[in-house]
């Protein structure tokens, strides 16, 4: 979203009948740009970055969800295919008053998750001083680490990437205490609970987003690993 | 109601509330949900054909037959398809035919990033183009209007931001669509059916008119629209280009087309005449700009934007920067400094899944040394080092004919031809005749995983089951082989690698064509985990043979190995390369 504008819907007349009986009546628009008074237009955007199998796409889902809930126009952008195979994966999620592009721009997340240490270092180009880093510190050696060919960079490395700008660096041991519930892969869900302390929206309502996404036989337990992750709080 | 739909499902959803009933696809990222989600309404029929061309006469039958059709596909196996769509956009059809397809510019899981808009112009074929999953949605009913008004198929095309981006997409109040009865029935008319050259001839002129109709359409048509804003910019794009065209240039006055092809040269000189400089922005090839330019309207557009790799607003903000169409804040400027800080991060390349049989397959092929003349699929990231066991790998069902090349050039290598079971079934069969009847020696490894691994698990002929989970006959690769002709034929488990090698060196000492299918179902399908062996630090002599073979639990450390219990599957390969016998299952 563009600060500072507003953009409008305004039913286009001159529309034939066979068109209007196409898209709906409603749908079709023009768009037109408003009067540039209000600076305050809302968005929020989220980046996340893990591995491949982490399960960033399902974690994707639920911020989207929960964005609707909320009242947001809700866009998201991933890649599937290739990704899969333990490479490296990014997902953006974007909630405002109105979303154009479903891809967030460098320098403007406000938010980036981080799944695995080493892939929340990939993004500092998005992030901006007021952007908030909450990252995993489970680390996934990549082939050419585990292969002694290359060296996995320390976490206060890692941080001094992403505390450049002087964005907020926050970790937490997600896999860890997913791991603790039952089930590691569960830290996505994780970090979503800490994330809803800081971006908003009622326990319930990310609860239900949850009920609603997870395969039946899963939601208490990822319910459990919400709660887990909302209860952590940051100094 | 509203709900969050990827462009994939949307048009899925699109197609099936315009009465689509009959649906056929090859899988192909981005595309494969099209076809996956559709299969899943109620009433119609959906599958996965062979290959595309396969997939596109189906669905060409099924609109001749009078039902309306949709076929999706990767932006490659148009390639694949595109003798099919020619002949179609000379007959034209019975009922609306949608040609889903999608490119994958930036190349996320592809091997080129052909730009589709040109088989629009190529085959003379009406194309739109979503740019979010609700466009993606009305556009389907659009297009099989489109369809049967103009009596031609339609191609929607999507890019990997639009089949895989999802939006809010408003859901239709009535949960069933209209009931689509009987099909509209099939007249025998051969001069519109039949193309031999006399009727050909007579269909040409009508493609020809037809385009010059849809020109008119596109004229007025609520596809494509002006946005009115400032008039020192006038920006024309389409799809999900337009949408980050919007954020960079809020004022700017947008021609934003949602039908890429044919063009509306009137509204485009009105556009044009609008603003003071026109700027097309467009991913991949000049299209649009080239026709502009014939129009003789003065545009810009690749002197600004590459021609090479994905969009992003962040990418459109630069180029238009440096060309001075903006300024950029301080921020922005800035978040490009970063890229150096992550240029030393080790890189996460995909690799093979743990428990992988190709992983076995390949290490026995690298410790051969033989030249592997390989296809698409998961084994392709048999490249990889420490694998580094692919020597070629062009399009899908390729490698064959390769390796024959290679075999009547008289090489001096030892080589092989390797390729998936969906790759054989695809395009596999063709050339294994061919080495066959052309009196070949070449050795030809199927890896056989039992199911299509690379685009996420679909059913092909030699699985049992259909798209929409009927069990039906299963094609068996090595009897097909076999009543070919074949007479040298080995299945090998390839996770056991000493009788796998054994084999391999059997085949490749004969003259004879041969085929060795190499089965093992995919372990990440299979889902089954065995618990994972232990390697003794004590007797590990840290020589790196188990490292080399790229499996991620392995892990180095200070001078020793060690198994990450969590990554692991607990196949065991690692323990038949371990020369200390370091490795020992629990
Ligand atoms: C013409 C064409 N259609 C589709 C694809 C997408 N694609 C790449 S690999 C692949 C399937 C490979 O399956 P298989 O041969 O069984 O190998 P696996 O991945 O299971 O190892 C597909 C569908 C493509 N690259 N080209």
């Amino acid at each position: 979203m563009v600060a500072g504008f507003v953009y409008k819907f305004v039913l286009q007349k001159q529309l034939n009948n066979s068109s209007q009986r196409l898209f709906g009546k409603n749908n079709i628009l023009s768009i037109i740009l408003m009067e540039v008074e209000d600076d305050s237009v809302r968005k929020i955007d989220f980046l996340m970055a893990g591995v491949g199998g982490q399960g960033t796409i399902l974690a994707s889902n639920i911020l989207a969800g929960v964005g609707m809930e909320l009242g947001y126009d809700v866009k998201t952008a991933e890649v599937h295919g290739m990704a899969q195979r333990g490479g490296t994966v990014e997902s953006h999620v974007r909630w405002g008053e109105k979303v154009f592009s479903p891809l967030v721009e460098q320098g403007k997340t406000d938010y980036l998750i981080g799944f695995e240490m080493l892939e929340a270092a990939r993004w500092p180009m998005y992030l901006n001083k007021e952007s908030v880093v909450l990252s995993n510190s489970y680390r996934i050696p990549p082939p050419s680490v585990n292969l002694g060919k290359a060296t996995y960079p320390t976490q206060d490395e890692i941080e001094g990437i992403l505390k450049r700008k002087g964005s907020k660096v926050l970790w937490l041991d997600a896999t860890n205490l997913a791991g603790s519930l039952g089930n590691p892969a569960m830290a996505g869900v994780v970090l979503l609970g800490a994330l809803s302390n800081l971006v908003g929206g009622t326990g319930e309502i990310w609860l239900e987003v949850i009920k609603r996404l997870v395969p039946e036989k899963f939601v208490e337990m990822n319910q459990k690993a919400y709660l887990e992750g909302k209860a952590v709080h940051f100094s | 109601m509203k709900k969050l739909m990827t462009g994939n499902e949307a048009v899925a959803y699109g197609a099936y509330l315009n009465g689509v009933r009959v649906g056929a696809a090859y899988p192909g990222t981005p595309s494969t949900q099209i076809m996956e989600h559709f299969a899943l309404y109620p009433g119609v029929f959906a599958e996965w054909a062979p290959n595309e061309k396969v997939a596109m006469d189906v669905a060409i039958g099924a609109a001749y037959a009078g039902t309306r059709a949709l076929v999706s596909t990767k932006h490659v196996g148009l390639n694949v398809a595109a003798d099919s769509l020619f002949y179609a956009v000379y007959t034209g059809l019975n009922a609306g035919l949608i040609i889903a397809c999608a490119d994958d510019p930036g190349m996320h899981s592809s091997q080129n990033e052909q730009d589709n808009r040109n088989y629009a112009k190529f085959a003379k074929v009406p194309m739109l183009e979503p740019a979010d999953s609700e466009e993606a949605k009305q556009f389907a009913g659009v297009a099989l209007e489109i369809s049967e008004s103009f009596d031609t198929p339609v191609i929607m095309r999507f890019v990997t931001r639009t089949s895989h981006s999802s939006s809010l997409v408003e859901m239709s109040p009535d949960e069933a669509p209209p009931p689509y009865g009987e099909p509209i029935p099939f007249k025998r008319d051969p001069q519109k059916y039949t193309m031999v050259p006399a009727y050909a001839r007579l269909r040409h002129p009508v493609v020809e008119d037809r385009i010059k109709r849809l020109v008119q359409y596109a004229e007025t048509s609520p596809l494509n629209r002006i946005e009115s804003g400032d008039d020192t910019l006038g920006i024309i794009a389409a799809g999900s280009v337009y949408q980050y065209a919007r954020e960079v240039f809020p004022h700017a006055t947008f021609l934003k087309l949602g039908m890429v092809y044919p063009l509306p040269e009137k509204l485009i000189r009105e556009f044009a005449s609008r603003v003071h400089e026109v700027v097309v922005i467009e991913e991949l090839d000049p299209f649009f700009e080239e026709q502009i330019r014939c129009m003789g309207i003065k545009v810009r557009g690749k002197d600004i934007f590459p021609m090479i790799g994905e969009f992003s607003p962040t990418l459109i903000r630069r180029c238009a920067a440096a060309a001075g169409l903006i300024q950029m804040t301080e921020d922005e400027a800035e978040a490009a400094a970063y890229l150096s800080d992550t240029a030393a991060l080790p890189v996460r390349p995909p690799i093979l899944c743990p428990g992988c049989g190709h992983r076995g397959m390949f290490n026995v092929l690298r410790e051969a040394g033989v030249l592997v003349l390989g296809d698409i699929g998961c084994y392709t990231l048999g490249v990889a080092p420490p694998l580094n066991a692919m020597h070629f790998t062009g399009c899908m069902g390729a490698s064959i004919g390769v390796a024959h090349g290679f075999d009547k050039a008289k090489t001096n290598e030892r080589f092989v031809a390797l390729l998936g079971d969906s790759t054989f079934f695809h395009a596999g069969i063709h050339p294994i005749i061919d080495v066959l009847y052309n009196l070949g020696t070449t050795t030809t490894i199927i890896a056989d995983n039992r199911t299509t691994g690379m685009t996420g698990h679909q059913h092909h002929p030699g699985t049992g089951f259909t798209l929409q989970m009927q069990q039906t006959a299963r094609i068996d690769i090595i009897n097909l082989v076999r009543s070919i002709g074949y007479k040298k034929v080995d299945v090998v488990d390839p996770y056991l690698m000493d009788e796998f090698s054994r084999i391999l060196e059997d085949h490749l000492a004969s003259q004879e064509p041969s085929v060795i299918v190499a089965l093992r179902p995919c372990a990440l399908q299979m889902k089954e985990k065995k618990t994972p062996p232990q390697i003794d630090p004590e007797l590990c002599s840290n020589c790196g043979s188990c490292l080399d073979l790229g499996c991620s639990p392995l892990v180095q450390e200070e001078d020793y190995v060690r198994i990450d219990p969590v990554l692991c599957n607990g196949c065991g390969l690692c323990i038949q390369v371990c020369p200390s016998e370091a490795i020992k299952q629990q």
